[in-house]
């Protein structure tokens, strides 16, 4: 929402944001706190923290995308994992690394394309048809995956030259696989679209004021087809990233239920993609600082315990911002011509 | 050379849905440049006529025909490119976007592929100044009053080129002083040329801005006529198909004791704003106490507290004589409290239950409707029965849901159950809103007899028409705060309407006007 600066708006600027604001400050400072410790170990948290955040982000871009237009996508959990094999038995069969993360993009895309049919046609609760592509995505994965298959290579790190150099900011920022790049160039994208375009305008009136739009000559269910096809594809890279760049290899129910994390990343964020950045960053900071107490063994407490800090995250999250956070009005709603 | 092509007509419209004839092969003209108005009670087929104009509803036969010409309206957006703009009764705006982002929504202005807000807001500024109706472009449409979002729909019409002007209801959230800015605006549209479609059922309305007046009533167009050939009283029975009576007959008051005192109350609304801002005032039994303000001036706060569910922060409501200990709407009813509430369907009625359960809603625990633990069936069978009968309840059975009841009826069933109980004060918040004529007429014949029958009402009403009618005294609220206090034969329609805007009490009633 773009308002002129002013004092009024000065005050609801910082109580939109104003948490998230703090939070970002007191990380910043926490960080160059930690890099004048110990470099390495803060280079690598941060490294992790900018992995981590790659699925999460690009879930969170395709819940967004799909609740601006008031449909609510619960299969992006499943979308990821069908499109992480997918794009791995397509990299096990021709080798063609590219090839394979297009065949993933392509599968969260026919996912979200049966999210859409089932939501806006034939109008099933939005959450079941989300459960729906979750179980399909577990079911076929789980049945088909055979053990014992290697990838041919995963997708590497592109130093981006002198900018690579730059210490701290040059190895985590500049030094990363293709998915992580493009994960942060769409970030901007969607931002772009969603507050600077004729189309974004009409996906959030869709959300917002169906019939309004309506009203307006504006197509209601092909807005709400074309963005929860795009989000798809945005959950279906999130899935190639996982089978071909962070890890290169598939293993059963390998997203870990990080589709469930994006989205309290999405709510968090305000459904805003810059505000899903910063959330993304901060769930993957937590799942950083996990892996590192972990390993560094300091405390004595179980390393289950510690596993968990991530998703007791999501829970405090999503038990406490949702209240305040404001969706679309028209969230979950199927829209229904009169006449 | 005077331009005889009609601007808008239809022929012959058919329009069926499951049960019902909603158009029964209507045929209807539109001049250029006149003012038409459609007028008929709620169910007459009115809207779904403009809706198949505007694209929205597809006729099963008929024609239409635009400046001559045969034309298929197959959506919203044939009818905006054939020049036909609608402003609909429940505003078609984004409440979250800006007045700009609002008017260009669905024909924005780009540069390149961006979007290109500057251009909008100039278009409004433009529009604004060109026809007169003031709006901040930047403005968010929530925060705005209704009258100003009205506007932002006008304007919207008249950014697509609108030469065809639609306006349905659009008087029903308007101060009497902002129902005359609207018809100027009408003047004004008129001189260039724009042709408008009026719809209501308000008949003072009708007869001063329609250069012609088409009735419609249950599906079919009864007639065509002139203000200079009609007057209200024509019209209603038009309308109604039966004679109406329009105004009340009402013997004086007779004032007794005080059965509700309420002083220096102070009740917060949704977002912890004050919007009951210490006010005061009594009814005493066997009197109408009108409060009239346009809708949004603290008057659902005020009965919301007054009944018992909003908690009040400051100030006391005394009924009859105790202030009540704690504030429980049950207490409030078992002592003589009845309460018409201002939504009928959220707060008046269970809609999935059948009606004879919403009868006794408010006694279904005490005899006869329950034994102990077990509900006595028949008691309350008997009972529906005898008060579908009494009040005239247009119904299949007593075990049809609310939900399927028309508007009046549902309004009924509440009235049926509230009055079914010995009542000491009434309080009744828009008990006719989106009423026809001949359920409005009922209604306010059984408040009169309440009050004949020694209950103090307290009736709270955005329609001038209606406390006038009624009310014995009238006290006017205006942001929280009641301005004016009068007795009902002694203020006229257009001071009460300055009163409601908030022109200050003295000098619209001068200094012998007491302010509550």
């Amino acid at each position: 929402m773009s308002t002129p600066a002013s004092f009024a708006n000065w005050k609801l600027f910082w109580k939109r944001w104003g948490i998230g604001l703090s939070i970002a400050a007191i990380v910043l400072a926490a960080i160059l706190y930690f890099y004048f410790r110990s470099p390495r170990v803060t280079e690598a948290v941060l490294a992790s923290t900018l992995r981590q955040s790659v699925p999460l982000v690009l879930g969170a871009l395709c819940g967004l995308l799909g609740e601006r237009a008031a449909v609510i996508n619960i299969g992006i959990e499943g979308q990821m994992l069908m499109a992480a094999y997918v794009g791995f038995m397509v990299n096990v069969r021709t080798g063609n690394l590219l090839f394979a993360v297009l065949m993933g993009v392509l599968t969260g895309a026919v996912l979200g394309a049966l999210l859409a049919f089932m939501s806006v046609t034939l109008k099933i609760d939005q959450i079941i048809g989300g459960t729906v592509i979750n179980i399909l995505a577990i079911g076929l994965t789980g049945y088909f995956y055979q053990v014992g298959l290697s990838a041919q290579g995963k997708l590497n790190p592109i130093p981006l030259g002198p900018l690579a150099k730059i210490p701290l900011i040059g190895p985590v920022l500049f030094d990363n696989p293709p998915i992580t790049y493009a994960s942060i160039i769409l970030v901007f994208v969607v931002h772009y679209v969603l507050f600077h375009t004729p189309w974004g305008l009409r996906t959030r009136a869709v959300g917002e004021h169906p019939r309004a739009a309506d009203t307006l000559g504006i197509n209601v269910y092909l807005v709400r087809y074309v963005n929860v096809i795009v989000g798809g594809a945005l959950a279906g890279l999130a899935g190639a990233y996982l089978s071909l760049e962070a890890v290169g290899s598939f293993e059963r129910s390998m997203t870990n239920g990080r589709g469930f994390v994006a989205l309290a990343v999405m709510i968090f964020g305000k459904w805003t993609p810059f505000g899903a950045w910063g959330a993304a960053l901060l769930f993957g900071f937590a799942t950083a600082m996990q892996t590192q107490l972990q390993f560094a063994g300091k405390l004595h407490i179980p390393h289950q315990f510690i596993g968990m800090l991530p998703y007791l995250l999501t829970i405090v999250v999503l038990a406490g911002f949702v209240g305040r956070a404001r969706p679309p009005a028209a969230d979950g709603i199927p829209y229904e011509k009169e006449g | 050379m005077s331009d005889e092509t009609l601007a808008l007509e239809v022929r012959n419209i058919v329009k069926r849905f499951p049960g019902v004839l909603a158009n029964d092969h209507v045929s209807f003209t539109l001049r250029k440049g006149e003012v038409h108005a459609l007028l008929g009670e709620n169910g007459a087929g009115k809207t779904t006529l403009m809706n198949i104009i505007y694209g929205l509803y597809h006729p099963d036969e008929g024609e239409i025909y635009i400046n001559g010409q045969k034309v298929t309206i197959d959506s919203p957006h044939d009818a905006i490119r054939l020049g036909i703009g609608m402003v609909h009764q429940h505003f078609m705006l984004v409440p979250v976007f800006t007045v700009a982002e609002n008017l260009v929504l669905g024909a924005e202005p780009t540069k390149g592929w961006t979007l290109d807000l500057k251009a909008a807001r100039e278009a409004v500024i433009r529009l604004s100044e060109q026809y007169g109706l003031e709006v901040d472009p930047d403005a968010v449409v929530e925060d705005l009053p209704v009258g100003v979002q009205q506007r932002v729909e006008i304007l919207k019409a008249l950014y697509r080129d609108a030469k065809v002007l639609v306006l349905d209801e659009p008087t029903a959230v308007l101060t009497p002083q902002e129902v005359e800015e609207l018809f100027e605006i009408m003047r004004q549209l008129k001189e260039r040329g724009v042709s408008i479609i009026f719809i209501t059922h308000k008949l003072k309305e009708v007869l001063a801005i329609a250069d012609r007046i088409t009735v419609m009533r249950r599906g079919r167009v009864v007639g065509t006529t002139v203000p200079s050939e009609v007057d209200e009283q024509a019209l209603a029975t038009m309308m109604v198909g039966r004679e109406v009576v329009l105004q009340v007959d009402k013997s004086p008051a007779k004032p007794g004791d005080v059965a509700l005192s309420v002083r220096d109350l102070e009740v917060e609304d949704e977002r912890g704003l004050l919007a009951v801002d210490g006010v005061s005032f009594e009814v005493r039994e066997g009197e109408i106490l009108g409060v009239a303000g346009v809708q949004g001036n603290g008057q659902t706060e005020l009965v919301e507290a007054i009944t018992g569910l909003r908690e009040i922060r400051g100030g006391k409501v005394i009924l009859g004589g105790h202030e009540a200990p704690d504030r429980n709407p049950r207490y409030l009813i078992e002592h003589g409290m009845a309460h018409i509430p201002e939504d009928r369907q959220k707060h008046g009625l269970v809609l999935s239950y059948p009606i004879a359960d919403n009868l006794v809603l408010c006694t279904y625990y005490k005899p006869p409707f329950a034994r102990g633990l077990q509900r006595n069936e028949a008691a309350i069978e008997e009972n529906a029965k005898r008060l579908v009968k009494e009040y005239d309840v247009r119904t299949p059975s007593i075990f049809t849901p609310a939900r399927s009841l028309s508007g009046g009826n549902q309004q009924k069933v509440i009235v049926a159950r509230e009055f079914s109980r010995p009542v000491k004060l009434l309080v009744a918040n828009q008990p006719t809103r989106g009423l026809d004529v001949g359920s409005i007429e009922y209604i306010h014949k059984r408040i009169v007899e309440m009050r004949d029958q020694g209950a103090a009402v307290l009736l709270v009403s955005a329609e001038l028409d209606e406390i006038m009618s009624l009310a014995d005294r009238i006290a006017v609220m205006y942001r929280g705060k009641i301005v004016a206090t009068v007795d009902a034969d002694k203020v006229t329609r257009s001071q009460l309407g300055l009163l409601m805007a908030g022109s200050p009490a003295e000098e619209v009633l001068g200094k012998e006007a007491v302010p509550a």
